[in-house]
Order: C-alpha cells, then sequence, then structure tokens
C-alpha cells in the first residue's frame, strides 16, 4: 500500500447566499496515496472542485479537518497556506490562466523564481513538448500549446502534487490526448500525486483510482487494476 | 422606470467611489471655470458701469499750475468729448486720535456746476457748500476707518496753514477704485484719504485762484488716446506739464486690469486641463465597463434593443458623472466666487457690486462639463453600439503582446517577473500609460505653480523691503527742498538716520519707444534707499549715466551701454542722452536711477533733495508724528514697516486659500486618476492576479504588481510635473508683470519636493485603497468565471 498523501475527515462546505445555505460538501471522508493519479468524477455541482480548492489551500472547509502528510491544513492561516501552494502544489486549470503580457518562458519563471527546488523553465516546458515555442506569447499560441504551458507552470517547481482542474474541457480531442499524456508522463516519470477533475467518465480508465461525486459526498470509490494510456481513450 | 434605466442606476451606484473620484476632477474645472469667467465679468462689467455712469475720464495730466483759460483750447482738441479743470495736491492730516500721520489727497470740486468728469458718488451726506471752504467730502473707506460720519471732522495742514476741516458726506469714485497713496506700495485706508473740498476753497488754499494743476478729458467715441495725450502735453507744457497719460498708467483702473487679466488668464488656462483629465477619466473608465459588460451587450442586442439605444444607455452613465461634477462644481464654484468677491470688497471700493456670478455662467459652465464627459464616453459607448451581438456575446481575443527590442534589454537585466509583467504592461498600452502620467504630471504641476508664489513673494519681500528699501519711513516734500533740511530732519525726535532723494517726473526715449517714469537720484553709498546689481551688491550710479530696471530696459529695448534720451518734466524741462551703464531687478515699479550730484549739476542747481529717507526709534514714534503734523511743506509720509506689515499680511492669507486650494486640487486629480487606473488594472488583472496567488505568491508579492505599476507611472510622472509645473509658474509669472509690479521665478529644490510628495502620498494612498479590494479577491471564483 503506498504512502497517504491527502487525508480528509467529514469535511463540509457551505455557501451562505442570502438566506439560503448550499452545502457544497456534506462530510467528505477521503484518502489519496503518494504516486497515484486519481480521477474525480461527477455530475456539475457535486462538490469535486470544492474538495481541490480546500485540498490545494485555495479554501477553507466550513468544517471537518484536512491533513496533506502530516501537516493539518484546517486552520492554516492565509500566510500558511500561501507557502504551502508555493512548496507542494502544481495547479491547472480549464482556462489555462496564464498572465499574457509573459511568454511561456517567463510564465514558467514566475514560479521557478519562487520555488525553493524548481526545474530549469527550458527543461519544464521541453517536458511538455513545448521545447520549440518558449519565446512565444499566449496570444501567439493554441488552446493545447497554453495548456501545456499551464501545465510545464505548474511542475517546474517539482511539486508533490498536481492538481488539474477540467485540464481538457477547453480542448478538442486530439488536443485533449495530448495533455492527458502529459499529465500521465509526469506521474510516471516523478512520482507526482495527481488528481484530475473531469466530466468525461471515459478518463477514468487511465487513472490508478476514481472517486465518484454525488450531492457533495462520495458515492463511489474504485481502484483500477491497469490503465489505458491516454492515446487508448476513445471520446 | 425601464428595466435598461434601473441597469444605469444600478451601475452607476455600484461604480460610486470611480464616479466620485472622477467628478470631482470635474468639478474643479467648473468651479475654476464658473469663478474665473464669473468674476472676470462681473468686475469688468462693474467697471464699465461705474466708468460709465460716473463719467471716469480718458485722459489724464498734471501741471505745476496753468491759467484757466488754457481750459478752452484743451476742450478744442481734436477728438476731446469733454475736459475738466481740477486742483489736485496732497496734505498732511491731522486725525483727533490717530497717532500716525495720514495724508490727504486733496481735490477740487467744481463750484457752479456738477463735476463733468470722474464724478464722486456720494456715500452718506452732501456735497460741499461752495461757499463754506472748510466742509469737505472724504471717500467712504477712510471715512469708515477712521468711524467718521458727517458732521465729524479733522485738521489738515494745507501749505503750512493748519485748518479745521468737517465731514459733510463720503464718497466713492472710479478714479479711486483701488486707493493708493503717493510712495507706498499697498493701500492704507487709515493713512490715506481722498478729500474733495470746492474749487474756492482749494485755490485758496493751495494759491491757484485762476489756475489749475490737474486737468481730466473724456474722448469722443472710437478716439484713440495717443494724438490727444500729445496735443495736450504740447498745451501743457509752457506750465510745468507732468506728461499726460493715459487709463492704462492710471494708478487705480492699472491695478483693477491687472485683475482682470489675471482672472482672464486663469479662466483660459486651467478649466482646460481639469476638463482633460476629467475626459480621458470617463473615457478610460467607459472603456473598462464596455469591456466587461460585452455578453450584456450582445443580449440587449439579441433582445431587441438598438445600436442608438446602447450608446445612450453608456452616454447616460457618463452624463451621471457629468451631473455630480457640475454639481459639486457648482457649489463649490459659488463658494469660492464668494470669497474672492470678499477679497475684492476689501481691496477695491465699488459703490455696487456685481459680483455675483450670472446664471448664463453656471450654465456655460455646467453645458462644458457635460460635453467633456460625453466627449469622454463617445468612443466606448460607439464602440458598444457597433458591436455586433453574435461576437459581443463570445469571450474577447486575449491581449497581444509582442516582443520587441525592449524586451532584450529586459532579459539581459534579469528582471523579476513581476517587474517584467509591470513594465509590458506599461509598453503595451504606451497612450494609457502616458496620458495616465501626465495627469498625474499635472497634479504636480498645479501644485508647483501655486506654491512657487510663496518663494517669490519671499523673495520680493526680501529685495524691496530688506535689501533696497531699508527705510522705516520716506518723507515727502511739496516741491524740491535744500539738501540742509535732511539735517533737520535728522534732529526731529526718533529719527536715528536721514537720507536725501530726487524724483524728477521724465519720459524716457529709445528709438520710437518710450515711456513715461520717475527718475531718482541719490548719492553714492546711501545706506537707506539702495540700488543692487543682479548679484545683489549695492550700485552706486556713475555720474552721467543711467541705471534701468530689467523691465522699463526691455521696454525701452535697450541694452547696457546704449544711449537713451531723457526728457525732464521738472526744473528746467531740458532733454539729455544718457548711457544706460547698467540694469537693475526691481518688483515694484519701473525704475530709473541717476547720480544725485550729477543731476544737480545737470539742473545747475544748488543741492537739493525731494524725499527724505529715515530710520526711526520705534519708542518715540507719537512725538516724531506729532511734530510732522505740524510741519509745513511735508506733504505725505510713507511708512515702510506699516507697507511691509500689510503686504505680508495680504499675501500670508492669500496664500494660505491659495495653497489649500490647489493642493486640494492636486490630491483630487491624483486620487482621480490613480484609483481609476488602478481599479481598472485591477479589473483587468485580476485573473491573471489570482493566479499567481494560487501559483504560491504573497498578498505583497501580488500587489507589488498592481501597486508597482501605478507608483512606477507616478514617479514617471514627476520630473515632466517640474517641468509643466515650471513652465506654468514662468507663463504666470509673465501675466503678472505689468509696470506696476514683477513676480520673479523662484523655483527653489523644496517646492518640487513638496509638490512630489503630496502627489506621490495622495497616489500611495488611492492604490492602497484598491489594494484592500485585491487583499479580498476572492481566488476561487475569479478562477471560475472567464471574462
Amino acid at each position: 500500500m503506498p504512502e497517504m498523501i491527502f487525508r480528509t475527515e467529514g469535511i463540509t462546505k457551505v455557501y451562505e447566499t442570502g438566506e439560503v445555505k448550499v452545502y457544497a460538501l456534506a462530510g467528505v471522508d477521503l484518502a489519496l496515496y503518494k504516486g497515484e493519479l486519481t480521477v474525480l468524477l461527477g455530475p456539475s455541482g457535486s462538490g469535486k472542485s470544492t474538495l481541490l480548492n480546500i485540498l490545494g489551500g485555495l479554501d477553507h472547509a466550513t468544517d471537518g479537518r484536512v491533513w496533506f502528510g502530516d501537516t493539518e491544513l484546517t486552520n492554516m492561516s492565509d500566510r500558511g497556506l500561501t507557502r504551502y501552494r508555493r512548496d507542494h502544489v502544481g495547479f491547472v486549470f480549464q482556462f489555462y490562466n496564464l498572465v499574457p503580457s509573459l511568454t511561456a518562458r517567463e510564465n514558467v519563471q514566475l514560479v521557478t523564481d519562487v520555488s525553493p527546488d524548481p526545474m530549469p523553465a527550458e527543461e519544464a516546458l521541453s517536458l511538455v513538448g513545448l521545447g520549440n515555442r518558449m519565446d512565444h506569447f499566449p496570444s501567439e499560441m493554441s488552446g493545447g500549446e497554453q495548456q501545456r504551458v499551464a501545465i510545464a507552470r505548474a511542475i517546474a517547481k517539482r511539486p508533490q502534487i498536481l492538481l488539474c482542474d477540467e485540464p481538457t474541457g477547453a480542448l478538442d480531442s486530439t488536443t485533449g490526448v495530448q495533455v492527458l499524456e502529459v499529465l500521465r508522463d509526469i506521474n510516471e516519470r516523478f512520482g507526482t500525486t495527481t488528481v484530475v477533475i473531469t466530466h468525461n467518465a471515459e478518463i477514468q480508465r487511465m487513472a490508478h483510482r476514481v472517486i465518484f461525486f454525488q450531492d457533495g459526498r462520495i458515492s463511489e470509490t474504485r481502484v483500477n487494476e491497469t490503465q489505458l494510456s491516454p492515446s487508448e481513450i476513445v471520446w | 422606470m425601464h428595466a435598461i434605466d434601473q441597469k444605469l442606476l444600478r451601475d452607476f451606484r455600484r461604480l460610486w467611489i470611480q464616479a466620485l473620484a472622477i467628478a470631482l476632477v470635474l468639478a474643479c474645472g467648473v468651479a475654476i471655470l464658473l469663478t474665473s469667467v464669473g468674476m472676470y465679468k462681473a468686475l469688468s462689467d462693474t467697471r464699465s458701469a461705474y466708468y460709465e455712469r460716473n463719467r471716469f475720464a480718458d485722459v489724464f495730466a498734471h501741471t505745476t499750475r496753468a491759467p484757466l483759460s488754457l481750459l478752452a483750447e484743451i476742450e478744442s482738441i481734436d477728438g476731446v468729448q469733454s475736459a475738466e479743470a481740477r486742483i489736485s495736491d496732497y496734505a498732511i492730516l491731522d486725525l483727533p486720535g490717530y497717532a500716525r500721520t495720514a495724508v490727504g489727497h486733496i481735490i477740487s470740486l467744481p463750484e457752479t456746476s456738477d463735476p463733468v468728469l470722474n464724478v464722486p458718488l456720494l456715500v452718506s451726506g452732501r456735497l460741499p457748500a461752495p461757499l463754506n471752504p472748510d466742509e469737505v467730502v472724504v471717500n467712504a473707506p477712510f471715512a469708515q476707518e477712521h468711524g467718521y460720519a458727517p458732521g465729524d471732522s479733522f485738521s489738515a495742514n494745507l501749505k503750512g496753514r493748519k485748518r479745521e476741516l468737517v465731514i459733510v458726506g463720503t464718497a466713492l469714485s472710479p478714479e479711486f477704485i483701488y486707493t493708493i497713496g503717493p510712495g507706498a506700495l499697498m493701500p492704507d485706508d487709515a493713512a490715506f484719504g481722498i478729500i474733495w473740498m470746492s474749487e474756492r476753497a482749494a485755490a485758496a488754499a493751495f494759491d491757484m485762484t485762476g489756475a489749475f494743476n490737474d486737468v481730466s478729458l473724456s474722448l469722443l467715441a472710437g478716439m484713440q488716446s495717443e494724438p490727444v495725450i500729445d496735443a495736450l502735453d504740447t498745451l501743457l507744457e509752457p506750465y510745468g506739464g507732468l506728461g499726460a497719460y493715459g487709463r492704462d498708467t492710471q494708478m487705480s483702473d492699472a491695478f483693477l486690469d491687472a485683475e482682470i487679466n489675471q482672472l482672464r488668464g486663469m479662466s483660459v488656462i486651467l478649466p482646460p486641463i481639469f476638463f482633460c483629465i476629467a475626459a480621458f477619466l470617463v473615457s478610460m473608465v467607459m472603456g473598462r465597463i464596455i469591456a466587461l459588460e460585452r455578453s450584456e451587450i450582445g443580449l440587449l442586442k439579441a433582445i431587441g434593443y438598438s445600436n442608438t439605444a446602447i450608446c445612450l444607455h453608456y452616454l447616460m452613465l457618463a452624463g451621471l458623472i457629468a451631473v455630480v461634477g457640475v454639481g459639486v462644481g457648482w457649489i463649490a464654484g459659488t463658494l469660492l466666487a464668494r470669497s474672492l468677491a470678499a477679497q475684492y470688497a476689501e481691496f477695491f471700493n465699488f459703490p455696487y457690486v456685481i459680483f455675483r456670478v450670472s446664471y448664463w455662467v453656471y450654465a456655460l459652465a455646467g453645458l462644458a462639463g457635460l460635453a467633456t464627459t460625453s466627449l469622454g464616453a463617445m468612443q466606448a459607448a460607439l464602440k458598444a453600439a457597433r458591436l455586433a451581438p453574435a461576437i459581443a456575446m463570445q469571450p474577447p481575443a486575449p491581449t497581444r503582446f509582442k516582443r520587441s527590442f525592449i524586451d532584450e534589454g529586459m532579459a539581459r537585466m534579469r528582471l523579476a517577473q513581476s517587474t517584467v509583467m509591470i513594465l509590458r504592461s506599461l509598453l503595451r498600452w504606451p497612450l494609457r500609460s502616458f496620458l495616465t502620467s501626465l495627469g498625474l504630471a499635472l497634479a504636480v504641476a498645479s501644485m508647483i505653480a501655486a506654491t512657487f508664489i510663496n518663494d517669490a513673494l519671499d523673495e520680493i519681500v526680501d529685495l524691496a523691503f530688506y535689501q533696497t528699501n531699508r527705510q522705516d519711513a520716506v518723507l515727502l516734500f511739496s516741491e524740491d527742498v535744500p539738501e540742509a533740511a535732511i539735517e533737520d530732519v535728522r534732529n526731529l525726535p526718533g529719527v536715528l538716520q536721514a537720507e536725501g532723494q530726487q524724483h524728477h517726473a521724465a519720459i524716457l526715449r529709445h528709438g520710437h519707444l518710450s515711456k513715461r517714469t520717475a527718475v531718482e537720484t541719490r548719492r553714492p553709498g546711501s545706506d537707506l534707499s539702495r540700488v543692487l546689481n543682479t548679484q545683489g551688491t549695492q550700485l552706486n550710479v556713475p555720474p552721467g549715466g543711467i541705471v534701468l530696471s530689467e523691465r522699463l530696459a526691455e521696454h525701452l529695448d535697450i541694452r547696457p551701454g546704449g544711449q537713451i534720451e531723457v526728457e525732464f518734466l521738472t526744473g528746467r524741462r531740458e532733454t539729455y542722452d544718457v548711457t544706460v551703464t547698467e540694469l537693475v531687478e526691481l518688483y515694484f515699479g519701473l525704475g530709473a536711477y541717476m547720480d544725485l550730484e550729477a543731476m544737480n549739476a545737470l539742473f545747475r542747481q544748488a543741492p537739493r533733495v525731494s524725499a527724505i529717507n529715515m530710520t526711526m526709534d520705534d519708542n518715540k514714534l507719537d512725538a516724531l508724528h506729532a511734530v510732522i503734523k505740524e510741519t509745513p511743506r511735508i506733504t505725505g509720509i510713507v511708512e515702510m514697516k506699516e507697507n511691509r506689515r500689510s503686504f505680508q499680511e495680504t499675501i500670508e492669507e492669500n496664500i494660505l486659500v491659495m495653497n489649500t486650494i490647489y493642493t486640494v486640487v492636486a490630491v483630487l486629480i491624483t486620487i482621480g486618476v490613480t484609483y481609476n487606473a488602478a481599479r481598472i488594472q485591477l479589473s483587468e488583472r485580476a485573473r491573471e492576479l489570482a493566479s499567481l496567488r494560487i501559483l504560491g505568491f504573497g498578498r505583497g508579492e501580488v500587489s507589488y504588481i498592481l501597486m508597482g505599476e501605478m507608483m512606477l507611472i507616478a514617479l514617471v510622472a514627476q520630473p515632466f510635473g517640474w517641468a509643466i509645473g515650471a513652465y506654468i509658474a514662468y507663463l504666470m509669472t509673465n501675466s503678472f508683470t505689468s509696470d506696476l509690479y514683477a513676480i520673479p521665478l523662484v523655483l527653489k529644490p523644496a517646492t518640487f519636493t513638496l509638490a512630489s510628495l503630496v502627489v506621490l502620498g495622495a497616489a500611495m494612498g488611492s492604490v492602497l485603497i484598491v489594494r484592500q479590494r485585491l487583499d479580498r479577491l476572492n481566488l476561487v471564483s475569479v478562477m471560475k468565471t472567464r471574462e
């Protein structure tokens, strides 16, 4: 059994909008393991992204506790969470979120400038297959290329965890597969614990572990004995 | 209310801080326009009405003594409408309960008819009875200063005869809207009064029966004054004419004119600056709003709103800003105009005050404000109208950045990525960066243009009162006295030092240029009233030469070494060619200086003086004044200390008001520009900055990008602000300069420092307010939504 990297105990997240209380998470107990690629599946509003945000230190849970290894994130200060994100977490979003005024290389350097043990920006970009597009601005790249820059930016700090929220949501299937190849490659090569949120049920076939969400709770957890390579996935 | 109007109001409420920041800049423009145009119109209209109703003359002249029979000849000069001969002289007054020596300017009133020109306007009482020589009318400010009413009396030393005069009325005159005594630098209504008496009484007192020494002319409409002045000079020359002059050099009118010109200058220079900044801010904010509301615009169009309706919708949002700005501007302008009017009431003696700003000026300022914001919003509103609905509902393409040679430089400097972001963003929108910077530069400039006056006035006070005119008082005589009089003055109680000086009215000519002024003479090494060269060391005029003030030299277009013709209007009335030996800097009047000894030789006269400068023991002032009041031949005393005090008091008061207003203005501009620019940046970059926070950047590091860019713009603005401020200051010194006075351009580092500190401080404050929003940025929600 691999070492546990995330553990949550009964976490809930309540959003209060005016008079209405919305339970985004209604008591989630979860364990994620080092080096695994986990896919979170579920309909919109089932709580996947909320959980990812809490694991990534972007948000606090309303109730319950969260651990990253031996460190408890539950009541960590804003400063502590910033430090945690900076040192341990890599994020990939659906809409890339690159800085338009920086080139691909510079977008990656944003991270390498502040991380304790980063890989060179050039290396990170080569890993995602963009060694020849390093000096291009986001506006000069395709969606798939931009997403790969975002991944390069996320992995350049050698994070222990890579959190991806709908990384292929804005891409066509061909570019989507390229991006998934990169994620899997990183996971295998560096053993980076990777969590991928998706609407696309097919993607679960490349994961070590699949967690299903429904109404703010985990409805099912499944472990895949064998994983398909992204190129074998059809959607 | 239509839904779209609901949206308008809600948008306005949501944007209220930004809207207010712009509205306040607009309000500055409206207020200054209102005040300057309003006061300019009020002052010039009041003056015109007063001049017309009280028949203010067009040409003035003084002589030693001319026969009344000459008047008919003067009246027949081509272009003259009417002429009035008067007796006019100065007298020392002894006012009950007033220890100081006051000076009266005595003017005769025609015996048989009402005055034709320069008609005094009775404020109380009546005119003197022609046959009662003791009855007088005094000017109202003088009466007010001493609490006089008809029936009160005081005594005057009329040519050595002390007479008790009874006040029968108080009056104002278009000749004395600005009332300043001979030799004085500031008005002093307590120490200087105008006294009208019947012609018969004045003639008897000044030995002028059948004669006059003062004449005023009015001209036929459209008539130029120069030929009349020449003809009048010719007629008066045999009678000791001191040179006729037009309204432009009439003391009261010249001061009034200087003030009116300043107001006109202010109304032309300042409001456009504010309007331009406001238009720029509106354009910047509206542009951003439309970028943010892209999909809403698409939706509105899809529902069926017309392009015109959408264009109007956004113009009306700008219109609401204008309404607030104009409203605040009207209120501030009204208050400002009221305070200015109060100031005028103190300095200028008008009988009726039309210091009310006309309604059309309010309308004009309001329209200007509305036009400004509409113009600023026009481009954005039209862009909204032109957006095709299908395109509007899609997200905009990402901003394009391109590599340039500057990037090579940045790469070589190995700047942090956050710094690269700041620099690229500045370069990506160069016009916006430039205009933002220009706005802040104008804020700096407005501070400099207002505060440099402090140092300029300090310099004036220092030069005029501590370096050149070091005497405590100047005694003036009715005519030149032998130099031995200096010794007599030295023996007066409390007099510590006494030195003599001559004044001669003269016309200076160089080529076709000429100027009527007084030539002053003094002995070499005079200690009390000194002529200083531009280095500040005392200058002794070489015998046979003449030293001119820089402004006079400029007027005559002459440089040291050149020769000018000096026609003396006193003594033997001879004309000499004199070499200009040096130029001196002078802030009051147009000075011309010669050596006293050389002048005596030139005039072939025994040593004489026309004024005596003295220093006094403050403890014996009452005794000294008591003696002066009894001394014949003294026609006036100018107390320099009193002048200095009054000058400093006046300027300190005005400067405090001015500095406060301009500091507020600079702060308002800075807040308007910085707050809006930072808000727009935050809105444009929220996503980017949130990404950085997620990547692990701390609040400080992220706000560095936002604040760094704004503060860099603010820093870049400083040198431009200094340059523009220095230039405006230069323009101001030029526009303030007249024959009466000059303001030096004194720019000290402290002025620039203060302006920069105020603007940078206000910019920092505004950015910090925006930074609070950055701190509250909800990382998750920003990342969720795509613009």
